[in-house]
């Protein structure tokens, strides 16, 4: 028997985003969120579960690194450090 | 920034699952962790016979939720394992079998109710020691899994030494169960170190790996000195003729550890071999029907 195996996301408090914690073989989506709360939240870890079947995530392969994410590398001037403005001018 | 296995481990970086490493690697990971596990899981054993046994309902609540954290350590170690593409139910399988090994000390048995408190002490001052530096291991999902098991050891630590702190308060009796389990702890604490340097072949390798960050005596005796001045403050002598300050070299001097001992528990000849993976067999069997029941339930309720 193999249960499919889940990946689980926690959020941590209100206002963060749920962050990727481990993940988890349950039969259900429903005992895969109760598996959760016991493994992955003991101690008050957590205010909000996420579990996803792990084979529905698509993912980028460490392969396709620098062409996948190539074209961001030559963009400095989306960080506003590319901009130079004098120092007199304030509030910018 | 990417790059091949060897300029991310010397950039001192993570490797992560979908990277590409060395075969040895991934089956150094692979024992490493799942025998980590493999030891979380039979961990549960020597404590948990005294669930129902506790001396009060604050002592029970304890040892149940420090025995559910050593389930829950499994299951994090597990996940990672699984990781670098190995199967959930080959490694129970490869458990129970006897295929893979777990930690010798869990093959020593809990006699008394002041062994839960040296086990925490010693057996999860001993574990601590080895864990903390696993926390920067190169490899990422088994890291951030020992993050996250040093954060609960530590309670597991301190609640066993507050435990036998009350012991030593109390009659000559409990005074004598807390030495009793201290004499029989002390030495299977430090084999928890793996072999001495000299008779480790794999460290070298695993160092170059930044699986491992300190080599086995240098654990071991970190771990002396850490344990020494706790000793003296509960009012125990741990039972080492030999062990004293060395002022020279600013660290304590400790006996030799029975090696014959070690290699007699982990060829499967201590007290608790078989008994250990009998239960855990046991646990797995018994438990058929249960995870039959929630599967069937599944599958009523896909078609629903």
């Amino acid at each position: 028997m193999n249960w499919p195996l889940y990946e689980v996301f926690i959020r941590g408090r209100r206002g963060l985003n749920h962050v990727h914690v481990g993940s988890l073989h349950a039969p259900d989506d429903e005992m895969a969120l109760r598996n959760a709360r016991d493994l992955y939240t003991r101690r008050n870890e957590g205010v909000s579960i996420w579990v996803v079947r792990a084979k529905h995530i698509a993912a980028s392969s460490p392969d396709e690194k620098d062409p996948f994410f190539a074209p961001s590398g030559d963009k400095v001037y989306r960080h506003p450090t590319f901009y130079e403005i004098p120092d007199e001018v304030p509030g910018i | 920034m990417t790059g091949s296995f060897e300029e991310i481990i010397a950039r001192d970086q993570r490797i992560e699952p979908r990277d590409e490493m060395p075969d040895g690697y991934r089956a150094t990971m692979i024992r490493q962790i799942s025998q980590h596990a493999h030891s979380e899981i039979i961990g549960m054993q020597p404590e948990g016979t005294w669930i129902t046994r506790a001396p009060s309902l604050r002592r029970k609540a304890i040892l149940l939720a420090k025995v559910q954290d050593e389930a829950g350590h499994g299951l994090y170690l597990y996940s990672a394992a699984e990781t670098l593409g190995v199967d959930r139910e080959d490694l129970t399988e490869r458990l129970i079998s006897g295929k893979q090994k777990y930690s010798s000390i869990f093959n020593y048995p809990a006699l008394t109710f002041a062994d839960v408190g040296v086990i925490g002490w010693l057996v999860d001052g001993a574990a601590i020691c080895n864990q903390v530096p696993l926390c920067r291991s190169s490899y990422g999902p088994y890291a951030r899994a020992m993050i996250r098991i040093c954060k609960e050891e530590s309670f597991h630590q301190r609640q066993g030494y507050e435990l036998l702190m009350t012991m030593m308060r109390g009659t000559d009796g409990q005074r004598r169960m807390v030495r009793d389990a201290t004499d029989r702890w002390w030495w299977p604490s430090l084999m928890m170190f793996g072999p001495p340097d000299a008779e480790s072949p794999n460290t070298a390798q695993s160092l170059a790996w930044r699986v491992k960050r300190h080599t086995n005596d240098e654990l071991r005796q970190r771990f002396v000195d850490l344990a020494v001045p706790q000793a003296e403050a509960l009012g125990v002598t741990l039972p080492d003729p030999v062990l004293r300050w060395n002022e020279e070299r600013g660290r304590y001097d400790f006996g030799e550890v029975d090696w014959t001992e070690f290699k007699q528990v982990i060829a499967g000849n201590g007290p608790c071999n078989a008994q250990r993976i009998a239960q855990r067999r046991a646990a797995h069997e018994d438990g058929a029907w249960v995870r039959e029941a929630a599967e069937a339930y599944a599958a009523k309720e896909a078609v629903a």
